[in-house]
């Protein structure tokens, strides 16, 4: 209890900014939901290839130990190779794991199964990275690369986390402010794009009627197309500002973030933007709190609990469920 | 009508068409021979690298835990993604009650551990059963992931290390058994590995194996009496449309609840089972992974078909272990074989037989499920 | 192959005609007192702003057919839903043989006695025609997992009584021929009367029929309301909605008409047709004018 009192503020704080990376992630889950009542399993996955892509850009530059323009530069470029690699994979994850199903009428808990494998597929093919390099006797070369791929790959040391300034006894860094501000930048140009957007409302119009909005001239597979490659953008985003925190990523990296990202989606009201960016950032203050009161080697436990919690009195979440109907 | 099912129903078929005593006869001589599978070792099945009879141990607990997943996933069509939750309060019950707290034997603690995952069903199904379809998938993967985290965090369960020492099955040693050793395709008895009958060791898992069979087998006998019952159709109304079924009379939230109960029994037997046979267990073996795994054994298996199920996971825990040098790849291919699947042969493997039948009397007919005006009509529900 | 072909062609496939002679009476249900069944009283179901049903009161007596009828959007299937259960009205009561349901849930309620259809099919699709009438019958049944599991004489008993039960409704409804098909593999027509016999298999005192004729062809819809006669004939109670006003006049006792959730008539058939109100309601004429 102390330790909650006396941390209040930089509980908060870094709660607020592991939060914003929850609410990126948890967008494109959202989003996916919204228009095909799918829990797309593999988007963990979409996440942790940004990381690696954005690890990889910035070792070939040799990015480490810029300052001044050059290092704004250097961010910017890590965030956009990893953005693009995200969209890349989640554009092709609806074109091998979901278009199939969708031409067939699977029943949504094939889906699931698929988005599974692809899940396996995706994270074990990260994990076996170094098998065809050594085949074609490049590993030595790529050894930084592809190297070890069950351990951890580092980001270039490139932003050093220094104080800015005090908020209420907390020292705010230079990376809690990057990491809100770019996060609360992305939502707001998704938020908007959703909102105003012809292709925006293209998304909302299939999340509530799918054969309606088609009969409307809606061209149903490419506003699901859009879905994933923005779901895939934001996942990157994150995947930036994860490492900017972290510092580090792995094969298996997405996989305890995606069920987080998951479950704060949920809290918000699955399907629902707003109730994505809510969630996610009430997940991530709410188990900073409560890892300082019981210890923080029951973070996970307090995040589950308080899904289950929310679920039971808010059974669609905190906003519920508005991109789509509600179900039946 | 499809490359898998044409042969398999061809033979079911025939092995229908013989006669009575027949027919008995060759259902003892199969189970006969896949309880002698590790001593005869066959060619072709047997596994190089890893011992044969842990493998199929392993073969059989796994169809245990399929079953299990299957009443609640294939039969009341609860997607369950944290039943290694089950298996690991299974697993810990006897590793409490048989070694960390207490030292009874083998044969209280498992009744115990039933009762104890059952309860434990019933206390996580109750508040959980209320949410639907998808939030459910979610909120037992949460329940998964918080049974392990405790597990990992209580020092009174053993922590991150874990309980050692547990007790194995009662032995009794009437007499060995020689085994088989092959040399190419002629078989040798092997005078010098013998097993002793029964006597439950560390360093011979054959007994673990018969022990495990004989299970899978009474728990399949239990749940084709469930299935084929009020219970196993009122699971099966409820898994259809929840609303129509308790429009029809079927208390659902009630027989929801049974199904979870159940489900988390068997598992929790299975994980009694597993503790028994590693001696030695902590909270990695009880990882998310494991209850991914599971599920798709139920779904590659085909839901709501028991053969299927068990088929799907022997095939599942054996084939890596046959290939070892696969085994770096083996989640890599289990990931596309996954995807495979869902994409070409959704209904799963073996899909349950009365869809079988009803698709020949379809066929016959002529008539086509997806040019059925009702199928299309239920999309739009009225209550 | 064209053979097939041209079976599945069938528009309505009725693939057996139904046999009303086989005695599908059950004693609990023959042998009601006569007088109001069920009462609808004052009834108002409200969603947000909207009021649904607004102090809607009618009642059923033992042993007729009432017709529920009214223009699209009128409420009747809400009334439905009310009186099953599936709403709860923000006032009023439903009384079902003088006891109010109150907040009965729903599988209690059909166990009471209370039946219905769905106007938009609901069969468990993946079950057999014959699984889905067991169901049915399973309603007034006991069997647990433990009688299951020993197959103690209860189970016995009601597997028995259930199988017998559902082979009778199967052959009165004329879907014997199907008892082994999946529900989602019969045609339109049988699926729709497969629901009928769900239905009568819990042992209903009163049977709600929403639009059971819905998608028919005439000649179809006239044969079906002739066998929703010989279930009233065999001592069931009918409410029937139903769309088709003419359709109505002929099998029904009594008719309460609703229009954006009041009660606008009630009354023998013959009055219904003749009623202002009605036929301004069906005709979306304006009352005064007429």
């Amino acid at each position: 209890m102390n330790l909650l009192i006396h941390h209040f503020w930089e509980l908060t704080i870094t709660g607020l900014t592991i939060g914003a990376i929850y609410a990126l992630v948890a967008l494109g889950y959202t989003l996916v939901y919204g228009v095909l009542r799918l829990i797309n399993f593999a988007h963990s996955e979409v996440f942790m290839y940004g990381s690696f892509a954005a690890v990889w850009v910035l070792m070939a530059l040799n990015a480490a130990g810029a300052t001044g323009l050059g290092l704004v530069g250097f961010l910017l470029l890590g965030g956009i190779a990893a953005m693009a690699a995200s969209a890349l994979v989640a554009f092709i994850l609806e074109l091998v794991a979901y278009r199939p199903l969708r031409k067939r009428n699977s029943p949504p808990l094939i889906a699931l199964i698929s988005a599974i494998g692809a899940s396996f597929v995706l994270s074990e093919a990260m994990g076996l990275r170094d098998k065809p390099f050594a085949w074609l006797g490049l590993d030595a070369k790529l050894a930084d690369y592809v190297g070890r791929p069950r351990e951890n790959t580092p980001l270039p040391a490139l932003l050093h986390s220094q104080k800015l300034f005090n908020f209420f006894g907390y020292n705010v860094t230079n990376v809690d402010v990057i990491i809100l501000v770019s996060a609360i930048i992305m939502m707001v140009v998704l938020d908007q794009f959703v909102r105003r957007s012809r292709l925006g409302r293209g998304i909302r119009a299939v999340a509530m009627d799918a054969e309606s909005a088609a009969l409307m001239g809606v061209n149903h597979n490419r506003v699901i197309r859009l879905t994933f490659v923005i779901g895939g953008i934001m996942a990157g985003g994150a995947a930036m500002l994860y490492l900017l925190k972290i510092g580090v990523t792995r094969y298996n990296a997405g996989f305890i973030l995606g069920i987080k990202a998951f479950t704060a989606a949920v809290l918000g009201g699955i399907g629902n933007l707003r109730g994505a960016l809510l969630g996610g950032f009430v997940l991530g203050v709410a188990e900073n709190y409560g890892s300082a009161l019981v210890g923080s080697q029951w973070k996970d436990v307090v995040a589950f609990v308080l899904l289950i919690v929310i679920l039971l009195f808010r059974p669609t979440g905190l906003l519920g469920e508005s991109l789509g109907k509600a179900r039946a | 009508m499809n490359a898998v099912t044409a042969p398999l129903r061809s033979v079911r078929e025939r092995f229908r068409a013989l006669p009575r005593p027949v027919k008995y006869l060759f259902i003892v001589a199969v189970v006969v021979i896949i309880y002698l599978l590790p001593i005869i070792n066959p060619p072709l099945i047997t596994t190089q690298d890893s011992d044969f009879a842990s493998v199929l141990f392993s073969c059989a607990m796994y169809s245990l835990v399929a079953i299990g997943l299957n009443i609640v996933i294939g039969y009341a069509g609860l997607l369950d993604l944290g039943y290694v939750g089950f298996f690991a309060v299974g697993a810990f019950s006897v590793g409490v009650l048989g070694s960390a707290h207490a030292k009874l034997p083998l044969i209280i603690c498992v009744p115990a551990a039933i009762v104890v995952t059952m309860i434990s069903g019933v206390l996580l199904g109750a508040p959980t059963l209320r949410v639907r379809g998808d939030y459910l998938a979610i909120v037992t993967l949460g329940f998964g992931e918080i049974i392990r985290l405790v597990l990992v965090n209580t020092s009174w369960l053993g922590g991150p290390r874990g309980i050692s020492n547990i007790p194995a099955p009662p032995s009794l040693h009437l007499f060995d058994v020689p085994h088989m050793s092959w040399e190419g395709f002629t078989a040798y008895l092997d005078l010098t590995t013998t097993t002793k009958f029964l006597v439950f060791s560390v360093t011979d898992a054959v007994p673990y194996y018969w022990l495990a069979v004989t299970i899978v087998l009474i728990v399949l006998f239990l749940d084709w009496l469930m299935q084929n019952s009020r219970v196993g159709r009122s699971w099966e109304a409820t898994r259809e449309d929840e609303d129509a079924a308790e429009l029809m009379g079927v208390p659902t939230f009630r027989f929801k609840l049974l199904a979870f109960a159940t489900g988390a029994a068997i598992g929790g037997l299975s994980g009694a089972l597993f503790a028994t046979k590693q001696v030695f267990i902590n909270p990695d073996n009880f990882t998310i992974i494991y209850s991914v795994l599971f599920v798709a054994m139920v779904v590659v298996g085909g839901q709501g078909n028991r053969w299927g199920v068990v088929t799907a996971a022997v095939l599942l825990i054996w084939l890596p272990e046959k290939f070892r040098f696969l085994s770096d790849a083996r989640f890599l291919l289990f990931g596309m074989a996954l995807m495979a699947l869902a994409i070409f042969r959704p209904q799963g493997l073996l899909p349950p037989r009365r869809r079988l039948r009803a698709q020949r009397s379809a066929e016959r007919e002529g008539v086509n499920a997806e040019e059925d005006p009702g199928h299309i009509e239920r999309e739009v529900a009225d209550v | 192959m064209s053979e097939e072909q041209t079976m599945s062609q069938r528009p309505e496939g009725l693939s057996e005609t139904p046999d009303t002679s086989v005695d599908i009476s059950v004693e609990e249900v023959a042998h009601l007192p006569e007088g109001k069944m069920l009462e609808v009283d004052d009834v108002t179901l409200r969603f947000g702003g909207v009021k649904a049903l607004d102090g809607v009161s009618f009642h059923i007596n033992t042993g007729e057919i009432l017709g529920l009828i009214g223009p699209n959007g009128a409420g009747k299937t809400t009334c439905f839903n009310v009186m099953t259960g599936v709403y709860q009205p923000t006032s009023g009561d439903v009384r079902f043989l003088g006891e109010p349901l109150g907040r009965q849930k729903r599988f209690k309620i059909t166990k009471l006695g209370i039946a219905r259809t769905f106007q938009n099919i609901r069969l468990f699709h993946n079950m057999t025609a014959l699984e889905n009438v067991l169901v049915g019958a399973d309603a007034h049944h006991s069997t647990g997992i433990v009688s299951a599991l020993l197959r103690l004489p209860k189970h016995r008993r009601e597997e028995a009584e259930g199988l017998d039960r559902a082979h009778e409704l199967l052959k009165f409804m004329g879907l014997e021929r199907r008892a082994d098909e999946l529900a989602r593999n019969l045609p339109y027509g049988d699926q729709r009367r497969l629901e009928i016999a769900r239905a009568l298999a819990t042992n209903p005192k009163l049977l709600c029929l929403d639009e059971p004729a819905a998608g028919f062809n005439p000649a179809e819809k006239v044969k079906l309301m002739e066998l929703i006669q010989s279930i009233r004939e065999q001592g069931y109670t009918v409410l029937l909605i139903e769309h088709d006003m003419r359709l109505v006049m002929g099998v029904t006792d009594r008719i309460v008409v609703l229009e954006f959730g009041k009660k606008i008539a009630e009354g023998l058939p013959a009055e219904i047709r003749d009623n202002p109100a009605v036929i301004a309601a069906y005709l979306g004429v304006d009352e005064n004018a007429s």
